[in-house]
């Protein structure tokens, strides 16, 4: 016989107090940790969207004509008059200020060349960085060398090439060492072939017509470093390209108030929970508590008393509301995203988490019952009996 | 000097018109081993003075003895710890806990005491088998007979083997055999050296006492030789000036 003895009996005995008191904790507690593995898979998701963005800043030239275009930026005239950037100046990116959260630049060069008599958009890129640069790439045979190329999808099937296919562009031979999935973007209609190539078929040795940078990092501070990129290439206009995302980001980091805001009223409804039921508790053990304090038992082991069995249900209830918590998102997320979108794993930290949060508001609102039970006169709890 | 010793002891519950004067100068002492009965009638203060004898209760002045140790000059937990030293309580209506087995509340003392459990446990067995419960250990309160919860009530307050029972009404609530059982049972534990104050009503049971204090209105009075049936002690008579003279303050 202990006081946590005393703490389990007493436990069984009122059983349907003891549930009430871990319903509202659990319930709180789940709740928040819904919320906030929600907010959390979101944010993942939309993490992950960026990172598969590839390139989040463009710099082209400087340009006043605006008719061929490239991923909705003007490329400059049809004229091919394009005012290009000296590739070397892309070697200033490396001594930015964020130069760590630059993750690849991809040069690009544009020229109109003739195909099998068709005018075809030439673009010479360096395939190194492709794989950051668009993730989403994939590739129906094999990168090219100097002599090859990689159609877009589109291109293939109007120019009537596959794989292995050879060509001329400006009476030099190529092969077509692959083809493009469709994109759905505007790679489909391109002709890609490595960077010094075009470069020399174009006579723009050199020069290039646009680069692509990728900071792919989730708080990289974009802006900042469209700024520091304009300031290093001169004759570049720089720009963002993360609207979409940005909006997201934005309507996620209101939910995520939002959700800290339901937190809080849930968690403080709680507290009133516990409060509201211990209070009552200390009040019917009112006889109980006069007989321990008499027959020996100190303030504080009734204080104990009562903090170790508010404790121990608030354990309980933090363990079920996070499993709770963590099942309704999951349940949520599968729902919303069937195929694989956004998913939680079990985190140890949130279980952790809740837990503490869970016992922390438990002993919380405990106190004061406690202290009540504590300050209770023996002689007076017994006479009134 | 005495084991136990009251001194001037008042107790005034309420202040200004509301106040009642529950006792009202108060002096005896009782030697170790001795078996005290204290009557008087229904409202007479008995009941607070043996709560202010429990060391739960402050009295608004005077002072109170117990094995030199001036009870009510110690701080409220160290009092707590010296009713469980010192003091074996058995209330009038048992006040058991209705949701521990016989057993467990015969325990219950001893939860705030650092032994086994095992060890807990045989003192509490020991406890019950000297008041003859032995073998009701797993029933709840709510399968035993009233004299059984005054059994149980008894063994609780001799668990940790205290110096002084105190038993308000100890027989209240119980038949006229039953009590004699119990007061059979009180006579015993005394005899084993326990000293024992008890309140009653009832003369049947102040007659296993070896002496009776008298309260009438608050105040110590002269008992009625006639109405003991066991009195070979002189009516108690308090020398207010003398008593506890030497008691050290603890
Ligand atoms: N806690 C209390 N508050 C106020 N008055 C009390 C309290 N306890 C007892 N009294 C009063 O003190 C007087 C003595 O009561 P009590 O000691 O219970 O007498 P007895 O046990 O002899 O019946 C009574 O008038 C009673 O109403
Ligand atoms: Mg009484």
């Amino acid at each position: 016989m202990n006081l946590s003895d005393i703490v389990f009996r007493n436990l069984l005995r009122r059983k349907a107090k003891a549930l009430f008191v871990l319903a509202g904790l659990a319930i709180g507690v789940a709740t928040v940790v819904a919320l906030i593995s929600f907010v959390e898979a979101m944010t993942n998701h939309i993490n992950h969207k960026l990172e598969k963005y590839g390139a989040n800043i463009l710099i082209v030239p400087k340009t006043e004509n605006l008719s061929l275009s490239y991923g909705g930026l003007s490329l400059g005239g049809v004229s091919f008059e394009m005012q290009e950037i000296r590739q070397r100046d892309l070697q200033k990116i490396d001594s930015i200020k964020n130069a760590a959260n630059v993750a690849g630049i991809g040069p690009m060069v544009f020229g109109v060349v003739t195909v099998r008599g068709q005018k075809v958009l030439l673009a010479g890129v360096d395939f190194e960085s492709t794989w950051i640069l668009k993730p989403w790439w994939k590739i129906d045979g094999t990168l090219p060398g100097e002599t090859g190329v990689i159609l877009g999808a589109e291109t293939a099937k109007v120019l009537d090439l596959k794989r292995g296919s050879s060509l001329q562009i400006k009476k030099k031979d190529f092969i077509v060492s692959g083809v493009l999935k469709p994109t759905g973007s505007q790679d489909d209609q391109l002709l890609f072939m490595t960077l010094g190539t075009a470069q020399s078929i174009l006579n723009k040795e050199g020069l290039i017509s646009m680069a692509e940078v990728a900071a792919l990092c989730k708080d990289c501070p974009i802006d900042a470093m469209v700024k520091q990129i304009s300031e290093a290439v001169p004759g570049a206009r720089v720009m963002a390209i993360q609207q979409v995302v940005k909006g997201r980001m934005e309507a996620l980091s209101q939910f995520k108030n939002f959700s800290y805001g339901v937190s809080l009223v849930v968690v403080l409804v709680g507290s009133l929970v516990v409060l509201a039921t211990m209070m009552g508790s200390v009040r019917e053990r009112t006889e109980e508590i006069g007989i321990f304090r008499a027959i020996g038992f100190r303030k504080s082991h009734v204080f104990k008393i009562v903090l170790l069995e508010a404790g121990f249900i608030s354990a309980v209830a933090g363990i079920l509301g996070y499993v709770a918590g963590f099942g309704v998102t999951k349940g949520v997320l599968q729902f919303f995203y069937e195929s694989g979108g956004a998913s939680i794993l079990p985190s140890v930290n949130l279980a952790a988490g809740a837990l503490g949060l869970a016992v922390l508001v438990g002993l919380a609102s405990s106190i004061y019952p406690a202290f009540l039970a504590a300050r209770m006169d023996p002689n007076q709890a017994l006479s009134a009996m | 000097m005495s084991y136990v010793c009251a001194e001037h002891l008042v107790k005034t519950y309420g202040t200004g018109a509301a106040a009642v004067r529950a006792v009202h100068d108060v002096n005896f002492d009782i030697e170790a081993g001795e078996f005290v009965s204290i009557m008087g009638e229904s409202g007479a203060g008995k009941s607070t003075l043996l709560s202010i004898m429990g060391a739960m209760n402050p009295p608004t002045s005077g002072r109170f003895v117990v094995n030199d140790i001036d009870v009510y000059k110690l701080g409220s937990e160290k009092r707590t710890d010296f009713r469980r030293e010192f003091i074996g309580f058995v209330f009038q209506s048992f006040h058991l806990a209705s949701y521990l087995t016989v057993l467990e509340n015969v325990m219950l003392p001893l939860t705030t005491v650092p032994t086994s459990r095992k060890e807990k446990r045989s003192l509490a067995e020991a406890a019950l088998a000297q008041v003859g419960l032995s073998g009701k250990e797993g029933r709840l309160p709510s399968q035993i007979s009233g004299g059984e919860k005054e059994r149980v009530a008894i063994a609780r307050a001799i668990v940790n083997d205290p110096p002084v029972v105190l038993a308000d009404e100890p027989t209240g609530n119980l038949d006229s055999k039953t009590s004699h059982e119990i007061m059979a049972l009180l006579q015993r534990l005394n005899r084993a050296g326990t000293t024992i104050l008890m309140v009653t009503h009832s003369r049947d049971c102040a007659g296993y006492a070896e002496r009776s204090l008298m309260v009438t209105d608050g105040r110590l009075t002269e008992p009625d030789r006639d109405l003991l049936r066991v009195g070979n002690d002189l009516p108690f008579q308090p020398e207010p000036q003398d008593l506890c003279s030497d008691a050290r303050y603890g």
